[in-house]
């Protein structure tokens, strides 16, 4: 449970990020908070955009879907369900798999770094072991109790 | 349990909080290629090169994020300046074209323009097409050429100003509307004394021109 707990706090958090640099997208926030980093670079790169969605948006949305389905996860129901491991299993692995891209972009391609990108990078690769953990957790054969 | 809760809504609205007053703070700078709201068109004919009572002079149309134009200014136009500006037989005038195709074309147009405020428009100029690999990164190229503002020599403060009000946006509207007057389509495009020319655009080719309308006017 501690580590469904973890995971839905994290894509709160990875929420809060993606939904950050979105709006930053859609020209809501003036200027992103970066330090010493490329943030507005890597946002205005040809790359910041897919299917002419922002990237962002994408993360807003599979972040938003990993919070849904881990807080459902945390229902005493759907405790010991392997589909719903599975399930988060599934989201986080697409959702590592993308941020890997993205982060390929930034380093090979941008070569510019984003602090935000990166800290959302962090969390999903966090949140896609945390997962994996939880499938090999929970027992298989499992059905939701009625 | 009930504490992990609290813990989640707590984090939701601090979050929550900080995005909303990030965005009470005012929207976006303009985007490199949104329209200009600022200055009037003033009558500005563009940045010339050479003497000013010249045999001939070429009118240059010409788009700063454009390999061609690049490939033109960096290979061609040195030839050029050396052997015809330099040596008063022609007058070389740069006109922008930005294509709408080109991201930040219009920006780099702005930069000369700024450059040009503080009397180092060719300099900027050739900071841009020299360094072009700008044009083929797709990265935002602020920076880069506010470090090309400092290796010219600009007052930055100026500068910056310059950029961010988007001073001569104007000037690049009415030298594209002016370009689409006079037929072009493309970059670069050149007028030799208000003609268009049609030649292969090698230093060689504007040489040959130059010889054979200076001896006419002569």
């Amino acid at each position: 449970m501690i580590r469904r707990q973890a995971l839905v706090l994290l894509t709160l958090v990875g929420l809060l990020v993606a939904t950050y640099l979105w709006l930053y997208k859609i020209g809501m926030l003036g200027q992103l908070q970066c330090g010493t980093g490329s943030c507005e670079l890597v946002q205005a790169s040809r790359y910041a955009e897919l299917f002419g969605l922002p990237v962002a948006l994408y993360g807003v949305g599979g972040y938003a879907a990993l919070f849904a389905v881990g807080l459902a996860g945390l229902q005493p129901r759907f405790a010991a369900d392997r589909r719903l491991a599975r399930l988060l299993a599934a989201l986080a692995t697409v959702g590592f798999a993308f941020t890997s891209y993205l982060t390929g972009i930034e380093l090979f391609v941008l070569h510019a770094i984003c602090r935000w990108c990166v800290a959302s990078a962090a969390i999903m690769t966090t949140v896609w072991l945390l997962s994996l953990a939880e499938l090999r957790a929970t027992p298989s054969g499992t059905a939701p109790s009625r | 349990m009930k504490r992990f809760y609290l813990l989640l809504v707590a984090v939701a609205v601090i979050g929550g909080g900080a995005l909303w007053y990030g965005s009470q703070r005012g929207p976006a700078a303009p985007e490199p290629s949104a329209p200009a709201p600022v200055a009037a068109t003033d009558g500005f004919r563009g940045y010339t090169l050479g003497s000013d009572s010249p045999p001939v002079e070429v009118t240059e149309y010409s788009d700063f994020e454009c390999p061609f134009c690049a490939s033109f200014a960096t290979v061609q136009m040195p030839v050029i300046r050396e052997q015809l500006i330099a040596t008063g037989k022609l007058r070389w005038r740069f006109r922008d074209f930005p294509l709408p195709s080109h991201k930040y074309s219009r920006y780099a147009a702005l930069a000369a323009q700024c450059a040009g405020e503080q009397g180092k428009f060719w300099e900027m100029h050739d900071q841009l097409f020299t360094n072009h690999q700008w044009a083929q990164t797709g990265k935002n190229p602020r920076s880069l050429f506010r470090d090309f503002a400092k290796a010219i020599g600009l007052d930055l403060d100026k500068y910056d100003a310059c950029m961010d009000g988007q001073r001569y946006a104007a000037r690049l509207d009415a030298s594209a509307r002016e370009g689409e007057a006079l037929g072009v389509r493309g970059t670069p495009s050149f007028f030799v004394n208000g003609r268009p020319y049609t030649g292969r655009g090698t230093s060689d080719d504007f040489k040959a021109l130059v010889d054979s309308l200076t001896k006419k006017h002569k």
